[in-house]
């Protein structure tokens, strides 16, 4: 007992050995040399993340402390931003729009996460019975290949009083308050939320439609053959499969919804819609940034914008390095 | 038996029709591309009269032709270069070990789920202190930088699954690592890297922040994206001109996934799902 703990420490001692000695051989030795040949992988690609990566998210934090004028105020940037009606503007609930870019982004994620994801995951589990499902998952795929800027600029011509089908659609079955132009306060949100969903479908659909060929498909017919109904076969066989597919999806639409630029600004202007109908944290930091000109805030904004991306991933991580 | 058959075509009519729907916008698009102003309001779904003509393609082209020019400028170098430079780190986050590894690649990794908004005040610093604002320069250096992250992931993902034996082998023969990677690691890797290249290209093609922040209004380095906003959205507003760039800035993405559709979705898949 006492004897193999001795050696599992002598062990652990000669691998710890070894592993540094890469670094700290003797100079000239091949060990150095093949140590600093080593470090030559790593050193390009350093350099640039340090460079252009690293550095600037350190100097963004550094900058959201300082106001206009350089003067150094704490924390007070963050307290601006988010006792901004800019950021959180809810006081009188329900109220029509604008409902402050944190608000905002908070309502696409409750729309855009649920729905993006199980109609995928349900296209995915309907479309292997399906002949010539690569066009349709093509079809829906081409969102994903999209520029999200042209998503944004597609949207004028799905929700527009005069031009879009949209409208149209609904004035035909006789719904007169959808059949009016989209792009004015009351519904652009969702107008952009529907059509972000439209975009970024195909995503989920591709991921659920992989990790479905590794799943033996006994697992259903099991299921079929014990008498499960649609929804149990659902809940206790095909969910609880799906569930590293799921994480996956999860995580990287919540960082997408959190993230959401282009296609606001597509659609609307730096200003995200009239009165900021559809303004998000992103669009937020890029104009205090660059038509205001107040980095501070801007920086404070986009820390803030990092940390929910950050809370978002640090669940799933683990779970996307490959061990 | 019959009750099958009926489930069956009831899905087959949901699934082609939804397909069909969900191509609804870019049939807008192309309508009012293809067709005269005032036979698309009132709506496009209408075909009488029903004059398409390509002469809003030419204009639209003409106005930005230079973004087409620009934005391969970029793309190709923002390509090649975060490819390399990343599959060497993957290789090493893959087979080299040293102490503090795991750390450095977990940041690393970390780093892909920041915004480009986190970046971008001290990035347009750093370019003015270097004199590249306003240059192809400085976007080819950020996009580089901006794709390693989640390269380095997808190599070292890629890599780690790579049995190790020939290269052993060729280690026992006495080959460095350097030869080793070149004459071994890299032809192994070319599926992979293809699949990179087509995910890392597109991203850099449709990118729209990091071109408005360091090339906004300047003809020399303005991107198609940017110079569809610019150009055509901004000054004589047409619907029809908008949507004829908006088609031909799309076809490059849109025709590089229908070509090259096995390694895109190879890279995507890699990248999120691992295995």
């Amino acid at each position: 007992m006492r004897r193999s703990r001795i050696e599992g420490v002598a062990r652990l001692l000669g691998r710890l050995r070894d592993r540094t000695s890469q670094f700290v051989g003797k100079r000239g030795s091949p060990r150095a040399r093949r140590a600093g040949l080593r470090l030559a992988f790593f050193s390009p690609a350093l350099f640039l993340i340090v460079l252009f990566v690293g550095y600037p998210v350190i100097a963004t934090i550094g900058v959201s402390f300082f106001d206009a004028n350089g003067q150094f105020v704490g924390f007070a940037n963050y307290g601006n931003v988010l006792g901004s009606p800019d950021t959180i503007n809810i006081n009188g609930f329900p109220k029509p729009p604008p409902f402050g870019t944190l608000i905002n982004n908070a309502i696409w994620i409750a729309i855009h996460l649920p729905l993006s994801m199980f109609l995928g995951m349900w296209l995915a589990l309907v479309l292997r019975e399906v002949r010539g499902a690569a066009w349709v998952k093509a079809a829906i795929f081409i969102g994903m290949v999209t520029p999200l800027i042209i998503g944004g600029i597609m949207m004028l011509y799905v929700f527009d009083g005069a031009i879009g089908i949209v409208p149209k659609f609904f004035a035909s079955i006789g719904i007169r308050s959808l059949a009016s132009g989209w792009l004015r306060p009351t519904t652009l949100l969702f107008g952009l939320i529907f059509g972000s969903v439209w975009l970024w479908t195909g995503f989920s659909l591709i991921v659920y439609s992989a990790g479905l060929t590794t799943i033996p498909k006994e697992y259903w017919e099991a299921a079929k053959i014990d008498g499960a109904s649609t929804l149990r076969t659902f809940t206790n066989v095909t969910f609880p499969l799906l569930k590293p597919m799921t994480i996956v999806v999860v995580t990287m639409s919540i960082l997408w919804e959190l993230k959401i630029f282009d296609l606001v600004f597509g659609a609307t202007s730096p200003n995200g819609g009239v009165g900021g109908a559809a303004d998000v944290l992103a669009l937020q930091m890029y104009r205090q940034a660059f038509v205001q000109f107040d980095f501070g805030t801007a920086a404070a904004v986009a820390t803030f914008l990092s940390l929910l991306t950050l809370v978002a991933t640090s669940i799933t991580i683990r779970y996307m390095v490959k061990r | 038996m019959v009750r099958l058959r009926l489930r069956t075509i009831v899905i087959h009519l949901f699934a082609w029709g939804l397909a069909i729907g969900w191509l609804f916008p870019f049939v807008g698009l192309t309508m009012a591309a293809f067709r005269p102003l005032p036979e698309i309001v009132g709506g496009w779904w209408n075909f009488d009269p029903f004059t398409p003509s390509f002469t809003k393609f030419v204009s639209a082209f003409n106005s930005i032709s230079f973004g087409f020019r620009n934005s391969f400028l970029i793309a190709v170098p923002a390509t090649i270069i975060p490819m390399f430079v990343a599959t060497l780190a993957g290789y090493g986050f893959a087979r080299f070990s040293f102490p503090i590894r795991d750390y450095v690649f977990l940041t690393v990794v970390l780093l892909m789920t920041i915004p480009q908004q986190m970046v971008a005040i001290p990035i347009f610093r750093i370019m003015v202190s270097l004199n590249l604002e306003n240059t192809l320069v400085s976007l080819v250096l950020l996009h580089s930088a901006w794709g390693l992250p989640w390269i380095v992931l997808f190599m070292r993902n890629f890599f780690s699954a790579l049995p190790k034996d020939v290269e052993e082998a060729a280690r026992v023969d006495g080959a460095s690592d350097l030869k080793v990677f070149f004459k071994i690691v890299l032809p192994m890797a070319l599926p992979a890297l293809a699949a990179v290249a087509v995910l890392q290209f597109m991203w850099v093609w449709n990118d729209f922040f990091f071109s408005l922040l360091l090339c906004p209004a300047n003809p020399s380095c303005m991107t198609a994206t940017v110079a569809l906003i610019h150009t055509i959205g901004k000054f004589e507003f047409d619907p029809g001109l908008l949507a004829a760039g908006s088609l031909l800035v799309m076809l490059v993405p849109v025709g590089l996934y229908v070509l090259l559709q096995k390694f895109y979705i190879r890279g995507m898949i890699g990248w999120t799902v691992k295995g």
